[in-house]
């Protein structure tokens, strides 16, 4: 491993390590609002100030920190795995198998999301407490994020299906299961984890999103989606530049992912 | 001294609305773009004041009360001509006023006129009187008659709203080019006139720039691109009044107010005890006194918004029942006054004389981030009384279907903003059998003795003739209103605007047209770069 993946596995570790000890590491408590200290600057006693309810910028990242860098990757793990399986069976048995599989995601991505999510909403009680809005957002997504995963899962799995190494494989008389589960799914493993790393990214932005719909993260409770929807106020960020440090760790995390799952990894 | 120089004429005044008009038929629109089109082009019997909130006589050189309050004759002016140059006499206000009250013809602005069963009828008596007989006493209508165009009746009704129409306010529609502009250009013979006897308006063209985007108008408004914007938040207001080539004001109080009611529908899918809590004058009173309005003002609304007692703001001027005390942030008298209906606070936790946690849901429109923090501020305060407080946000439309059809929610939290001065106009808001009853609408009969009693009076202010007693009357609903709580007020919100400073003779109102109420009597000041730019 080099020296800047070294220190991605570090990082990224601290901000788990952050996110899981933020109960003890946060100053203030995540909700807790200062209303004689509104959109403060940095100072020793709020490092990044505070949001304009008075509340402290860093505590709040942290908790941020760990709704979204638990649920955003397990979402993401979720929805990758069922790109595997829709998208590498119907690439590997090919014929009908590809045809369903492939009109289900063509479904999937045309479906008005939109819709059903609203629909999603008003089925659900609204005095449900924010973390369980939180699992069933985040259950959302990863159910129904694997479509454009499984087209390109597919898409490799069916130019695998009459490649020398399965075929050898067959030869030696291992099942298809086997073949399935042994050969093709460690050879498509650098494609499922350049999309689970695309997916990561896109859940967390779209939790934020879908703060719009009465889904996503209710208040007071924070994740990286609502904070960096804070960034579309333009002039409120030129004004506190410090309104950046969650898109900052946002960077790092996801940069971290992708030094540490890089293809080099699996050449 | 010599005299005051003569304002400058010429040039043209842009700003924004926010969509498309759905209609430029003045008798039809209904929406604030196709309302603003109309306020510019559309000539009218009477005229509000903006600034003195008085009726005044526009196109009516004068207009009485008959027949104990059933009647309003109006003496039409002479010598005006509509923008085509043909001439403007009692049989366009009778024709324009005929149409209006058509019952087959269904104009929305005809529903605010109307007075108990019976048709509206109106007479022409002689050259230059007409006369509008209502079924029963019409107090306090004459201010409608500031949104009633006089429309030719020569031009056909089919191409009513067309570019072309006679019209007899100071502009005339020229261009629209939907999704981007409508351009008005001043109509040659507008009857008012400036010192010089020169005809009205100052301004040559009124550029609308349909823009959506706020943060879009801002920015077209700090380049240049546009003269003024007649709404702004608090931190737009902030940042603008940090200088540059305009200038802003805070006009104080608007006509509207935030708040907060519970659901009391009897089809609410709500769980009864639920039921029990939102119809308690204690629960709802003793959470009033939780909430912390001055922090709402303070914080959510960067102190740009005052403590609201009722539902009338001190903006309206003569309407507002200054008695109404403005509820005081009590977090131990709110603990009483629950106390008082069964509630105790054990563990941290509020509960009923059943045992139930106070758990309840407030939602509200995202998007709005005033609304979001003053939500979030309301959720901290009723934690200090052991209220746990689910805040959630939801798309308009589906907020509204919760609201007015399937009464899913426990609370919600809006602004209801205020455009009549009269209460006649608030009439739907709190008559038990309205369907903009908030908290509990369309009701068969009264619920509540008080909501029996706020009926009685709303209906007598509605059809006395006698001012005072009017105001008495509805003096009392705003006092039971506050007594009741069915409507936590929270905040009024600052009316905040931003003018050009090229552009003179502006007096915002808190009553719309904040801006261009007065367009005909706007003008550019002489600075040197203005012709190269416009």
């Amino acid at each position: 491993m080099t020296l800047v993946r070294r220190l991605a596995a570090i990082l990224l570790a601290s901000f788990y390590m952050v996110s899981l000890f933020a109960g003890w590491l946060a100053p203030f408590d995540y909700a807790h609002q200062s209303r004689d200290c509104i959109a403060a600057p940095p100072s020793a006693r709020h490092l990044l100030g505070t949001d304009e309810l008075g509340r402290d910028s860093f505590s709040r990242l942290i908790y941020a920190t760990r709704v979204s860098l638990l649920l955003a990757p397990a979402a993401a793990l979720l929805a990758t795995t069922l790109a595997a399986c829709i998208g590498g069976v119907a690439g590997f048995r090919g014929g009908i198998f590809e045809t369903i599989a492939m009109k289900a995601t063509d479904l999937t991505l045309s479906l008005p999301w939109l819709f059903l999510l609203l629909i999603a909403r008003a089925w659900m009680p609204l005095s449900m407490p924010p973390w369980q809005t939180l699992l069933i957002t985040f259950l959302l997504l990863g159910s129904f994020g694997w479509a454009g995963a499984a087209r390109v899962v597919c898409a490799a799995a069916g130019s695998l299906r009459a490649s020398d190494m399965l075929l050898y494989a067959r030869a030696y008389g291992c099942s298809q299961g086997r073949v399935f589960a042994a050969h093709l799914l460690p050879t498509l493993r650098p494609i499922l984890l350049a999309q689970f790393l695309i997916l990561i990214p896109i859940f967390i932005l779209s939790e934020g999103n879908l703060g719009v719909l009465g889904l996503g993260v209710g208040e007071p409770m924070p994740s990286w989606g609502n904070l960096l929807r804070e960034l579309v106020d333009l002039p409120a960020v030129a004004e506190r530049p410090w309104m950046l440090a969650p898109l900052v760790v946002f960077a790092l995390v996801t940069g971290c992912f992708y030094l540490l799952t890089s293809p080099g990894d699996y050449a | 001294m010599g005299a005051p120089p003569e304002p400058r004429w010429g040039g043209e005044l842009r700003f924004c609305v926010r969509a498309d008009p759905k209609t430029l038929d003045p008798l039809e629109t209904t929406d604030q773009p196709g309302q603003t089109v109309r306020y510019l082009t559309g000539g009218v019997l009477l005229r509000l004041n903006r600034a003195t909130q008085a009726l005044e006589p526009e196109l009516a050189e004068s207009w009485h009360s008959e027949m104990a309050g059933r009647a309003i004759g109006f003496r039409i002016r002479k010598g005006v001509r509509f923008s085509d140059g043909s001439a403007f006499t009692a049989a366009d206000v009778a024709y324009s006023l005929k149409t209006l009250f058509d019952p087959a013809s269904h104009f929305p602005i005809a529903d605010s006129f109307r007075r108990g069963p019976g048709a509206i009828v109106v007479e022409q008596r002689g050259p230059d009187e007409v006369r509008v007989v209502f079924p029963q006493a019409a107090a306090g209508v004459e201010r409608l008659f500031d949104e009633v165009v006089i429309v030719s009746r020569l031009w056909p009704a089919a191409r009513r709203g067309a570019i072309g129409m006679p019209v007899l306010g100071p502009y005339a529609v020229a261009e629209y080019h939907a999704g981007s502009y409508i351009r008005l250009a001043r109509n040659p013979n507008y009857w008012q006139t400036g010192a010089s006897g020169r005809r009205l308006p100052y301004i040559d063209t009124l550029r609308l720039l349909i823009q959506q985007n706020r943060a879009l108008e801002l920015l077209r408004f700090t380049k240049g691109d546009i003269d003024m914007v007649d709404t702004l938040d608090p931190e737009d207001y902030a940042r603008l009044a940090r200088g540059g080539p305009w200038r802003v004001d805070d006009l104080g109080p608007g006509l509207g107010a935030e708040q907060l009611w519970f659901n009391q529908a009897t089809a609410a899918p709500i769980p009864d005890f639920k039921k029990g809590w939102f119809r308690s004058r204690e629960f709802r009173t003793g959470l009033s006194a939780a909430l912390n309005r001055a922090d709402i003002s303070r914080v959510a609304f960067s102190g740009r918004a005052i403590p609201a007692p009722g539902a009338i703001s001190p903006a309206n001027r003569f309407w507002f029942d200054a008695r109404v005390p403005t509820p005081a942030y009590a977090p131990q008298q709110a603990l009483a006054t629950l106390a008082q209906a069964g509630f105790r606070l054990t563990g941290g936790t509020l509960r009923d004389s059943r045992g139930k946690a106070v758990e309840l849901s407030i939602i509200t429109n995202s998007g709005n981030r005033l609304r979001e923090r003053t939500a979030a501020l309301i959720q901290e305060d009723l934690a200090k009384i052991g209220i746990r407080v689910t805040v959630v946000t939801l798309d308009f439309p589906s907020l509204i279907e919760r609201i007015t059809r399937t009464f899913d929610y426990d609370t919600c939290l809006l602004g209801f903003s205020s455009v009549d001065l009269d209460p006649t106009g608030q009439m739907n808001l709190w008559l038990s059998s309205a369907n903009a009853h908030a908290w509990n609408p369309e009701q068969k009969t009264p619920a509540t003795g008080w909501e029996a009693e706020i009926d009685r009076l709303m209906e007598l202010q509605a059809t006395e003739s006698v001012l005072v007693k009017r105001k008495a009357a509805f003096d009392q609903v705003q006092e039971i209103a506050a007594r009741e709580g069915p409507m936590l007020f929270l905040v009024y919100r600052n009316a905040l605007c931003a003018v050009s400073s090229e552009l003179r003779n502006v007096q915002p109102s808190v009553v719309g047209p904040t801006l261009i109420w007065n367009i005909e009597r706007l003008y550019f000041a002489p600075a040197r770069h203005l012709e190269a730019k416009r």
